[in-house]
């Protein structure tokens, strides 16, 4: 849905993307992760060219878009969604006068745009307060109104830039359950950018980690967890400083792998650290365990041929 | 000089101070708000960019601010002649303060237009709009409680400037201190007169201020 390649961008010395390539799946929620100056809100802003890259293309929905000239690139734009950190809602406008301006901007009628506007604010939850001022809302109201006036034009993809990060901690829960409402119903295809771990966590399929304005590690994140010496699933789930003797595992689906490990190869198996969350619906995370018996060494063979060790630890 | 004496003339240059504000103003957002979006929108970091263009303005519009407004009165009288077929009276005044207040008032423009987040305007483009919709339905809204200020600090402006019209015959309150209060030592004249014009700067921002925080819903 949204391919990215080659993407180079330098403001004067300072190089802020330095080669660049990304692919986000249809209906995948892709969060880019990385600390503030790793480039990662340049490349967001690339993706509908509100930056122009030096070099590279970008390619949304089939439409390589940095093949396109102004008007059609206007066009283009319609159709891609975009939240902000600080909402950038249009403070002379109500709640539904906000929702309805990409429709203006489309050039769609009067009661056509009445009625797509109450539907967005009905999927926001904030059909009450179609009448009130940005200025009337709480924060998490506020970037209910920027969902809802990204998603008004029925864009294929919609792009977060830090959507959640000037939000209290259970507004940002709230927030990103909708994202992942959205995605679900609408089959929304989501990139996202953030400098919070739990962001990743809570609502995306795959992630990657920016710095010095290159891509560092990208991949769905189940597959990450059970990479060697992955930085994302360092940073994802910390794990206290290695043992000799322990194993590191990534838990995926498979939730029932220690029981069948300690019955199948008799052995026992204890948890020195780690942990398992939630991770866009589904158990994940990874486990520092130390096996030990009579079958320690088939039971880590066997873990070592289903991917699940990313480091053995000695 | 009596109250019945008074009476007519300070209704007369009420009237000729109404006129003379009333169509300066009119043509000052006319050609000032324009010139207040090609100052705010030729900036680098505007909405088109043309650093050129820019200093342009900026230096006609200075040029314009430097001179004092007696001095300006004077010195546009042949562009009066062209506009009005005359260079006295309360219609020729029109020229010069509208000539004088529209660089001021552009200014103020371009201030109240730089007051609204670079992050709304981007929001905009990101939606697909055109730099045309972005002031007319961004910029502009978003700005008119600054615009409106702005317009309230120029119709004062203006009035105090009409104040001076009477160098070339435009009559008005001003004209009617300095000739009667003044020249004809009519004490009591030159106090109303300044009460009405204090009353009348007054009510001017009261208005603006009222409307102003109205139209603001930050």
């Amino acid at each position: 849905m949204i391919t990215v390649t080659g993407l180079r961008k330098a403001y004067g010395e300072v190089v802020a993307l330095d080669g660049v390539d990304l692919h986000v799946g249809k209906g995948e929620v892709f969060g880019v992760l990385g600390r503030s100056g790793a480039g990662k809100s340049t490349l967001l802003r690339c993706v509908n060219l509100l930056e122009r890259p030096d070099e590279g293309t970008v390619t949304v929905d089939g439409r390589e878009l940095t093949a396109l000239g102004a008007a059609d690139l206007r066009r283009a734009r319609q159709r891609i969604g975009m939240i902000h950190q600080h909402f950038a809602l249009l403070s002379s406008r109500t709640v539904a006068g906000n929702v309805a301006f990409p429709l203006e901007v489309m050039g769609v009628g009067r009661a056509a745009r009445a009625r797509r506007v109450a539907e967005m604010l009905d999927l926001v939850g904030l059909a009450d307060r179609a009448g009130a001022y940005p200025a009337q809302l709480s924060g998490g109201q506020k970037q209910r109104v920027g969902i809802a006036r990204a998603l008004a034009a029925e864009p294929s993809v919609l792009l977060s830039d830090e959507a959640t990060s000037a939000l209290d901690p259970a507004t940002t829960q709230s927030i990103l359950a909708l994202l992942r409402r959205l995605n679900r119903e609408l089959g929304l295809t989501i990139l996202l950018i953030t400098h919070e771990m739990d962001v990743i966590k809570a609502v995306c399929d795959s992630a990657a980690i920016m710095s010095d304005g290159r891509i560092a590690e990208a991949g769905r994140i189940p597959d990450l967890l059970a990479t060697p010496g992955s930085r994302l699933a360092a940073e994802l789930f910390p794990l206290p400083p290695a043992e000799p003797g322990t194993v590191t595992v990534a838990v995926a689906a498979d939730q029932t792998l220690l029981s069948r490990l300690t019955r199948a190869y008799d052995v026992d198996v204890a948890v020195v650290g780690g942990a398992v969350e939630q991770v866009a619906g589904a158990p994940a995370g990874r486990l520092r365990l130390r096996i030990t018996g009579a079958g320690a060494a088939d039971a880590l063979t066997h873990l070592r041929e289903r991917g699940l060790m990313p480091e053995e630890d000695r | 000089m009596t109250w019945s004496e008074m009476s007519p003339l300070l209704w007369e240059a009420t009237g000729q101070t109404a006129v003379m504000v009333g169509w300066s103003t009119l043509f000052t957002v006319l050609f000032g708000l324009p010139l207040g979006v090609c100052l705010a929108g030729t900036d680098r970091a505007g909405l088109f960019p043309a650093p050129v263009v820019r200093r342009v303005l900026g230096l006609v519009v200075n040029v314009g601010r430097s001179l004092p407004f007696i001095v300006l009165m004077i010195a546009v009288i042949p562009v009066t002649r062209v506009l009005t077929g005359t260079t006295i009276g309360t219609a020729a005044a029109v020229v010069p303060l509208t000539i004088g207040a529209v660089p001021f008032f552009a200014r103020l423009v371009e201030t109240a237009l730089r007051e609204v987040g670079r992050d709304v305007v981007q929001a905009a483009e990101a939606m697909g709009a055109g730099r045309v919709t972005i002031v007319t339905r961004v910029l502009l809204p978003e700005a008119l409680p600054g615009l409106v200020a702005g317009l309230t600090v120029a119709v004062v402006t203006l009035i105090s400037y009409s104040a001076m019209a009477g160098v070339i015959g435009g009559g008005g309150l001003g004209d009617l201190a300095v000739r009667y209060g003044y020249q004809r030592f009519e004490t009591t004249l030159m106090v109303v007169t300044v009460v009405v014009l204090v009353v009348v700067v007054q009510l001017a921002q009261t208005v603006g201020d009222a409307v102003a925080r109205r139209l603001s819903h930050r």
